[in-house]
């Protein structure tokens, strides 16, 4: 049951003109104009890297936009950073919460804002404040309670509470259910009913889009940092906001000369992965997975809902509670299981390798010459080492081969890593583990940071190996990157793959509703 | 605050220690004048003393030898990114290793295998006093500097009960155990050189000097050159990179720190073995934290902490020299220089190196603009 | 048991605790704030010297305590300017700060004193006295357990200098700072979360220096204590370890007050036992070696860290320096 409301009449809250942003080279809002009536719930959709976070940011004041103007309930506004911004009555929940876990529920809501020098006397100036809050909002939380001991959906539920007790009249929140539960997430909206109804103005942050449907009154869409759509939620629909949010003119750069092959035998299979975080948050359920010699599978949605857990997994940087992985080496299949599960290095052995998502992190030692970094995993190899000892010329040797097959430039294999600019680290990265031979590769956001240069050659090589024989899993939150490279295409969303698809059905429109929804059978019926 | 102007290579390696050394001298030397001393006077005293006689500098040189182990075990912690503050205690532990061995030992073999079953006894009672706030840190997450700090105390308990009780030397008042067998004894370098027929002064510097160096060579060789100091460089780098590739980073930490205490535990051949012969209290005198300033100061580099020890050894040498000659002077204007060192090269870090690079950038521009010789079309300097 | 000797020891505890207390106390406001502190010793050493000389010089108790005071804020400030301003290491800073006083107390000592490094010693006048001398005797006249009361409560609870006093009230003060006032509320904040603390518009770096100054003052009193109660000069290395020893009960009280005041009266005692042990033979153990009671404190430590005794939980914050990023 979707709940419109939307008083024609009513204020505008906020009013963002022409908002530019840039972060080096990234435009990441490039003229966004936004406006919020008052009293309404606004969703603002997007996919990751369309600037909706950044429009928020600035709006919170932890940026400064590089011009535009706006104005909040009518009065322009010069926010500098968040205590301006709470000033004005806006408040943020934040996808990663504020919170400091050690301290009681109360005294988190209380810091920077306590009514009193005392701690007595502020508690319970605060509490009876947040008894009426809690009353008139339905938001109830155990004050008392240690934060570190609250479940996602009461830390959740507080972070809303400090921004309403600090006066928030306009509500910023980030990714609200990515973390909740269906019923968590039933909770959350009633209470922005409620506060929605007692005339608080809510701005959502969510590539939800039957979320958006039923909650919001207003929508508006982002897309590389410019706003494609905006509309009363009346006149919209999963179809057309999905549509909106992934569509554009594709060049889908395929290769349709090259026959389509049928895939090989399976080299990789997955059964039933789960895999809850720290928080107990399941972020895998029961996923099913199969990898076939000779394509590539690409994995589509927005970021956050499993997929990088996926790598890791199938990577063995991690362990899940439950599943099967079966790799067919060049001696044959081994199985592992969650009681022994795959480590990075038998990972390697079986001919599996792993271009990480995060570069800096994972895949390079930022510290190290190239050379030293062109053999971070490979260090036993005899190539590299004999007898415990490194064998620095021919690891100096070796990677200058890399770089001239993979154009790294500048060709200076001793040069530090952290000094190569991000594309060249990405060929550097590739060619260390293309230049494995491996029977499978599993990428991690293969072009992220990399200029349009290194970006074909980088496609080109992926398609190269694809077609010697080696079964590739690309991760990518650019769908044109998916749609360019693959042969199928894998769906996920929180934590499930809600479908699977030849290149050939594949459409903007299709894959945006499968990666927006919540659950199966509306996926049945996109289907 | 952040510096926007970054440091190059050389400067980072070579420029910064020699600036932070000198504004280290700098602040000493205004002590040393607000004392009612004259800084150049005690500073030509010093370098006569350290380096100006074959006695001197033989005594700067067995200084420098107990700081090249103790400056080699920090910089190996580091590598793996831990702060070993335990070096003190190490050593400890090594020159009781040493000593345990020549005591038990002495009588019944030659020094040819004697010395070097020293040698492995007090690199191994160091290593296992390391290993342990090592394993505690890999695998029940107790920060290794505060274990290794009580570790330490732990270290010279543990000396004054053994000497005091079932090591003393029956008879006579002073701590110390008996002295051991000649074969015990590691030549000092004036006999070396004696057989050599050359004359050397006596002096307490010993062949340990050329384990010290060796000792360099073999860091060097296994951190840069080994499988086994690539994963540990890994792990002190980037954890999450040495996950990814496979290394196990608890392994790392208790290897770190294993080698480490061995390393500091070879303090026990320079003091134990060739200077003293005997157990006895206060043989490490602080080289465990001097080698935390040697590796701060040599960037934790071989070649650097070899340097570095020697500017520390000639210090405390010439340090010594100064406080006979010049009245009102101790060696603990040395101690003071160190933690001058230490606060400038360790902490200061970040505060002095934005200044230096804007002061190379500046200089660099300078040089760029005065090879063309003529003036721009409007006549404005270019800057 | 003997009463006078329980009394002796309850004295000697009270007394070898109190600068444990007070460095502890002020290693605790740095840590929880966020800032690891190593350099107490450095700091108390620093103040010890200048409290000596000081009280020497100006002959006024209250002039020691203020330079003592003076001198150990100002190292505290240092700290924090490599640290808190700046990125600097904060184990490095720590262990900086003892180096130096440690040679640069002896250096001014020799300098401006002649003695070899030590101070002369400070006078009567100036030192503290116990604050109620007679209440032992008075104590002891009583009928019945006149002997008892006067041994344990006279002699060991009541023959103290004000600084005893105060210390036991300081850990009250902190306590009641930390968990009952607003300031001690952020303060427990930014040594968790700065993050928040920042986005709740608090300055983290005013936080971390408000605290780093109550630890000055707090190092600078247990520093004076030593030279106005405990000797009468200041001696090279005098505080002979007890910063670290200091740290340690801190850590073994979980960053809290009430906590470390046990562990170091614990330390305390442990101490006044040590020496009065030697070659006493206990029942089943045998005769235990002094330096075994002397290295307890430390062993325990380390024991605790290894997890055997519970948990220790440092501030999640501690020792990483706050940088703004978005």
């Amino acid at each position: 049951m979707t709940m419109t409301h939307t008083p024609d009449s009513a204020a505008v809250a906020v009013q963002m003109t022409g908002i530019h942003k840039r972060f080096g080279s990234v435009h990441a809002n490039d003229g966004v104009s936004l406006s919020v009536r008052g009293g309404t719930v606004h969703g603002l959709v997007g996919e990751n890297g369309a600037g909706k976070s950044t429009l928020m940011s600035v709006l919170y004041g932890f940026y400064a936009a590089d011009s535009g103007s706006i104005e909040v309930f009518g009065q322009p506004a010069r926010i500098h950073n968040a205590f301006d911004a709470i000033a004005l009555g806006l408040g943020m929940v934040h996808q990663h919460f504020m919170l400091v876990e050690t301290l009681s529920a109360i005294e988190n809501v209380m810091l920077g804002a306590e009514p009193h020098v005392l701690l007595r006397r502020a508690d319970a100036l605060v509490r009876r404040r947040l008894e009426e809050l809690m009353a008139s909002t339905g938001l109830r939380v155990d004050l008392d309670a240690i934060v570190g001991d609250l479940t996602v959906g009461d830390r959740q539920r507080l972070e809303i509470l400090k921004a309403l007790y600090r006066g928030a009249k306009i509500l910023i929140l980030d990714e609200p259910t990515a973390v909740l539960t269906p019923q968590e997430t039933e909770q959350l909206f009633d209470v922005l009913a409620r506060l929605r109804a007692q005339g608080s103005t809510i701005i959502l942050i969510t590539h939800k889009l039957k979320e958006v449907m039923r909650l919001c009154d207003h929508v508006t869409v982002m897309r590389g940092g410019r706003v494609v759509a905006e509309c009363p939620i009346a006149e919209a629909s999963v179809e057309g906001l999905a549509e909106a949010m992934v569509g554009r003119k594709v060049n889908l750069g395929r290769d349709n000369g090259t026959a389509a092959r049928p895939p090989g035998e399976i080299v990789l299979q997955a059964r039933g992965l789960v895999l809850r975080d720290a928080l107990q948050v399941t972020r895998l359920h029961g996923l099913d997975l199969a990898l076939h010699a000779g394509e590539i599978v690409g994995v589509a949605g927005v970021a956050g809902n499993g997929q990088s857990e996926l790598l890791e997994l199938l990577s063995g940087l991690r362990a899940p509670q439950q599943g099967v992985l079966t790799i067919v080496g060049k001696e044959g299949g081994e199985s592992f299981d969650a009681q022994r599960w795959l480590d990075p290095r038998t990972a390697r052995r079986l001919g599996l390798a792993h271009v990480p998502e995060d570069r800096h992190a994972r895949a390079l030692v930022m510290n190290f010459a190239a050379w030293e970094s062109a053999v971070l995993g490979y260090e036993e190899l005899p190539l590299y080492s004999r007898r415990g000892w490194m064998r620095p010329r021919k690891m100096r040797e070796a990677t200058a081969a890399l770089m001239e097959r993979f154009d790294v430039r500048p060709r200076d294999a001793r040069l530090g890593s952290s000094k190569f600019s991000g594309g060249n680290q990405q060929k550097l990265v590739l060619a260390r583990e293309i230049g494995q031979a491996p029977r499978v590769l599993l990428v991690g956001q293969p072009t992220r940071g990399v200029d349009i240069g290194a970006i074909e050659f980088i496609h080109g090589r992926l398609r190269a190996l694809r077609d010697a024989g080696c079964a590739l899993l690309v991760v990518s939150s650019e769908l044109d990157e998916i749609l360019a490279l693959a042969d199928r295409v894998i769906v996920m969303n929180a934590g499930r793959i809600t479908g699977e698809l030849p290149i050939a059905d594949c459409s903007e429109a299709r894959l945006g509703v499968l990666m927006c929804e919540t659950d199966t059978t509306s996926m049945a019926q996109a289907a | 605050m952040s510096s926007t102007t970054p440091l190059p290579r050389w400067a980072d390696l070579l420029l910064m220690p020699i600036v932070n050394l000198a504004i280290a001298l700098l602040a000493a030397a205004l002590v040393v004048a607000l004392v009612g001393q004259s800084p150049g006077e005690v500073l030509k005293v010093l370098v006569h003393g350290a380096f100006g006689t074959p006695r001197g500098l033989s005594y700067t040189l067995y200084y420098t030898t107990s700081f090249i182990f103790t400056g080699l075990a920090v910089a190996v912690a580091f590598h793996a990114g831990l702060f070993n503050i335990g070096a003190e205690g190490q050593a400890i532990l090594g020159g009781l290793g040493t000593g345990l061995v020549a005591l038990w030992l002495g009588p019944h073999l030659p020094a040819l295998v004697l010395l070097p079953l020293m040698l492995i006894g007090g690199a191994l009672f160091g290593m296992a006093w390391a290993a342990v706030p090592g394993y505690l840190q890999a695998y029940r997450g107790s920060h290794v500097v505060i274990t290794t700090i009580m570790f330490n105390f732990l270290a010279s308990t543990l000396l004054v009960y053994l000497l005091v009780n079932p090591l003393k030397a029956p008879g006579g008042m002073s701590v110390e155990s008996v002295p051991f067998a000649p074969s015990a004894h590691l030549p000092g370098v004036h006999e070396a050189l004696a057989w050599l027929g050359i004359e050397w002064p006596s002096s307490p510097l010993n062949l340990s000097l050329v384990l010290a160096l060796l000792a360099a060579l073999g860091v060097y060789l296994l951190l840069w050159r080994s499988r086994a100091g690539y994963r540990l460089r890994a792990v002190g780098s980037s954890e999450g990179a040495a996950a990814y590739a496979g290394i196990r980073p608890q392994h790392q930490v208790v290897l770190a720190m294993s080698l480490s205490g061995a390393l500091a535990g070879m303090v026990g051949m320079n003091e134990i073995a060739g200077v003293n012969g005997k157990l006895l209290l206060d043989f490490v005198a602080g080289a465990g934290f001097t080698g935390i300033a040697v590796a701060v100061m040599g960037r934790n580099h071989p070649v650097g902490i070899v340097l570095a020890s020697l500017l520390f050894g000639a210090l405390f040498q010439g340090g010594a020299e100064v406080s006979f000659e010049v009245s009102g002077f101790s060696r603990d204007m040395v101690v003071m220089l160190q933690g001058f060192i230490v606060l400038f090269s360790g902490a200061m870090a970040y505060v002095i190196s934005p200044w230096v690079a804007s002061g190379i950038a500046w200089c660099t521009r300078r040089l760029r603009s005065v090879p063309s010789g003529a003036m721009s079309a409007s006549g404005a300097p270019h800057g | 048991m003997d009463e006078a000797l329980i009394g002796a020891l309850t004295a000697s505890t009270l007394r070898v605790a109190t600068p444990l207390i007070l460095c502890a106390l002020a290693g605790l406001l740095a840590e929880r704030s966020g800032v690891v502190d190593i350099g107490l010793e450095g700091k108390m050493l620093f103040a010890a010297f200048a409290a000596a000389a000081g009280g020497a010089v100006l002959g006024s108790t209250t002039a020691a305590l203020l330079l003592a005071i003076i001198v150990a804020v100002t190292l505290s400030w240092l700290h924090g300017y490599a640290c808190v301003s700046h990125r600097g290491d904060q184990v490095v800073s720590g262990m900086a700060i003892n180096i130096m006083a440690a040679g640069l107390t002896v250096v001014l000592a020799i300098a401006w004193f002649h003695q070899g490094g030590q101070t002369p010693p400070v006078s009567d006048a100036v030192r503290l006295r116990p604050l109620w001398p007679g209440a032992a005797a008075a104590l002891q006249g009583m009928p019945a357990i006149g002997p008892w009361l006067g041994a344990i409560v006279g002699d060991g609870l009541l023959g103290h200098n004000v600084l005893v006093y105060a210390t036991l009230l300081l850990v009250v003060g902190v306590w009641w700072l930390l968990y009952r006032t607003r300031f001690g509320l952020r303060l427990r904040s930014v040594g968790e979360n700065p993050h928040m603390v920042d986005a709740a518009g608090v300055s983290v770096l005013k936080l971390r220096y408000a605290a780093l100054t109550l630890n000055g003052v707090l190092c600078g009193l247990a520093g004076s204590y030593l030279v106005l109660a405990q000797n009468a000069s200041f001696a090279p290395n005098m505080t002979a370890g007890r910063g670290y020893m200091a740290l340690a009960a801190m850590i073994f009280g979980h960053w809290r007050p009430v906590r470390a005041l046990w562990a170091c009266l614990l330390f305390g005692f442990l101490d006044a036992v040590a020496i009065r042990l030697q070659g006493v033979a206990l029942p089943g153990i045998g005769e235990v070696p002094v330096q075994a009671v002397q290295a307890l404190p430390y062993l325990l430590t380390v024991i605790l860290l290894a997890g055997f005794i519970g948990r220790t939980v440092a501030p999640a914050a501690l020792g990483r320096p706050y940088l703004k990023e978005r």
